[in-house]
């Protein structure tokens, strides 16, 4: 049975130093997983996501990472990521080694690792300081014009996480809207655990819907809410005042500290989290039914 | 009668008047996409936006705090996967204009957005690069949006993000980077452009009220000033109704509470 709970996903999938990503372009971020990964203690992992995004901030800050690979860490529309830019300024809660890409050259690592390719190709990083503070990005030339491109290798997590709006009880999952590099970093990796707003009898998805078949899926688990304060299509938007109101929280080591140990330590699960932050339950909801499988 | 605008406001009239309709525009966060959106919605109603996340010819209605708000899918002609922006979209030649700024530009029109300081033990730790290499390499043209202060415009970038003229008089053409490269740097005083031939950026209009004296103390690098300036000319009433009305749609939009089903 792929269907579980959040707690036995992450507790059966995550181990300590395992390399992570848990993709999701603004959109579907993997919120509720990662406070998850975050209760139950995990460190020393090496993260993997194109914008760190407030998900990978507390995460840092919580200091269960010992690496970041990523192509843009700011609080989108809002400014710093204060807590990686403390770890990458001053260590703290403890040093972290940064692995740094452009977007395409990330996306193209991804695509590269989904397609079982040792590397991937683009024309990138073109007069860039990258490459001097990046040895995974290299050059070749290419055999039919001579063009010299920049590579980037592989990648290839050990275990993605994604949040998406639908799995049926076979373990299928639907993603819509926004998509970033969801189905590649899924394909890439060697687990698949994926987080989901509702389990329904049937997709009914249209036929070129963005559907991961249960069979490349390693666990699913049903978490209204799941992607919140990001949003996902459909079902809710994303808490832009909340985004803003975390460029304060995450500025000071204490306020953050308190915030996590109220918020996510001293909660058990998302729905939990949620009602903590005074989130208004909005109509339709889930049945109870639904969301216990 | 005369309207007072702010420096922000002239920027971004600036910026977006040099948007044609029907142009095809990589659009960026902050005042890149209040540009490119005003343009929309005044000269330009047939503008393409494309915002990295995926979204091919968007019509938001207010502008998006994030790169990726669920306003700018709904309202997309096209919402693509991510790789395939970079790769179908922008690689692949379909940009004619890409939006940039930065926290340091130097006078190659070279950008800085990653550290302040060392790499390794930087001073200020910036968000990043993103989309910006691959946008300054195969947009067909750039347009720069940065304030001009001696700190953002140095003799020395502290780290090269993306790419302008590099060291100028060529140097771009031969790296094989496919676009143009910067034409204009839009700031709170004027306009800059690469002077033919070196490729240095060079002042080549101001904003009403502003000095040549100004901009030539807010350059950290000794300025060069055109023969003949053009005066741009202070936004009119219907940039600023359009802008301010933008601006006030969505600051109502992101403070509405959101509520969840769960």
């Amino acid at each position: 049975m792929k269907l579980t709970t959040l707690h036995d996903a992450i507790a059966a999938h995550v181990r300590d130093g395992q390399t992570i990503a848990m993709e999701g372009f603004t959109h579907l971020i993997p919120f509720a997983a990662a406070h998850e990964i975050i209760r139950q203690g995990r460190k020393d992992l090496h993260l993997v996501r194109m914008t760190p995004d407030i998900v990978y901030d507390q995460m840092i800050g919580a200091g269960c990472a010992r690496a970041l690979t990523f192509s843009w860490g700011g609080n989108p529309g809002v400014g710093s990521l204060h807590r990686l830019r403390d770890a990458v300024e001053k260590g703290w809660p403890r040093p972290i080694e940064i692995v740094e890409h452009s977007h395409a050259g990330m996306a193209a690592s991804y695509t590269a690792g989904a397609s079982n390719l040792p590397f991937g190709v683009l024309r990138g990083y073109i007069g860039t300081d990258l490459p001097a503070v990046n040895p995974q990005v290299r050059s070749v030339t290419c055999p039919y014009s001579g063009e010299k491109l920049a590579t980037v290798p592989a990648l290839r997590p050990d275990l993605t996480i994604l949040h998406a709006q639908l799995a049926d009880r076979s373990g299928n999952v639907l993603l819509r809207g926004i998509l970033g590099a969801q189905k590649e970093a899924a394909m890439a990796a060697r687990r698949l655990v994926v987080t989901v707003e509702r389990v329904v009898d049937e997709l009914d998805a249209s036929m070129n819907a963005v559907v991961l078949p249960s069979w490349i899926v390693t666990a699913v688990a049903c978490v209204p809410g799941g992607a919140y304060p990001s949003y996902a299509q459909g079902f809710y938007a994303r808490d832009n005042a909340f985004y803003l109101a975390w460029d304060e929280i995450a500025r000071d080591r204490d306020r953050f500290r308190g915030w996590m140990d109220e918020h996510v330590l001293g909660t058990r699960t998302h729905a939990e989290f949620l009602r903590g932050l005074g989130v208004p339950a909005a109509e339709g909801g889930p049945s109870a039914a639904e969301v216990i499988q | 009668m005369k309207v007072p605008w702010t420096p922000d406001e002239m920027m971004t009239v600036a910026a977006a008047r040099l948007l044609w309709d029907g142009c095809v525009c990589f659009v960026g966060i902050g005042l890149p996409s209040a540009a490119a959106n005003l343009a929309r919605q005044t000269h330009a109603p047939e503008i393409v936006l494309i915002y990295e996340s995926g979204t091919v010819g968007t019509h938001p209605h207010v502008l998006p705090l994030s790169i990726g708000d669920g306003e700018l899918a709904e309202t997309a002609t096209a919402v693509v996967p991510l790789p395939e922006i970079f790769a179908y979209w922008l690689q692949g030649g379909r940009i004619d204009v890409g939006f940039l700024g930065a926290a340091q530009i130097d006078r190659f029109a070279n950008l800085n957005s990653t550290v302040i300081g060392d790499y390794a033990r930087p001073k200020t730790r910036l968000p990043g690069a993103g989309g910006a290499p691959e946008i300054a390499a195969n947009a067909r043209q750039i347009f720069i949006v940065l304030k001009q202060t001696p700190r953002a415009f140095v003799p020395r970038l502290d780290f090269c993000s993306s790419a302008g003229f590099m060291d100028g008089r060529g140097a771009r053409a031969r790296s094989g980077a496919p676009g143009k490269g910067p034409q204009v740097v839009i700031t709170d005083l004027g306009v800059l452009r690469p002077e033919p031939g070196s490729e240095e950026l060079r002042l080549v209009g101001l904003y009403e009220g502003a000095t040549v004296d100004q901009a030539v103390k807010a350059t950290g690098w000794p300025l060069r000033v055109a023969d003949t300036l053009e005066v741009v000319a202070p936004p009119t009433h219907e940039e600023l109704q359009v802008l301010r009305d933008l601006h006030a749609r969505t600051k109502d939009a992101h403070s509405r509470p959101v509520s969840v089903p769960y």
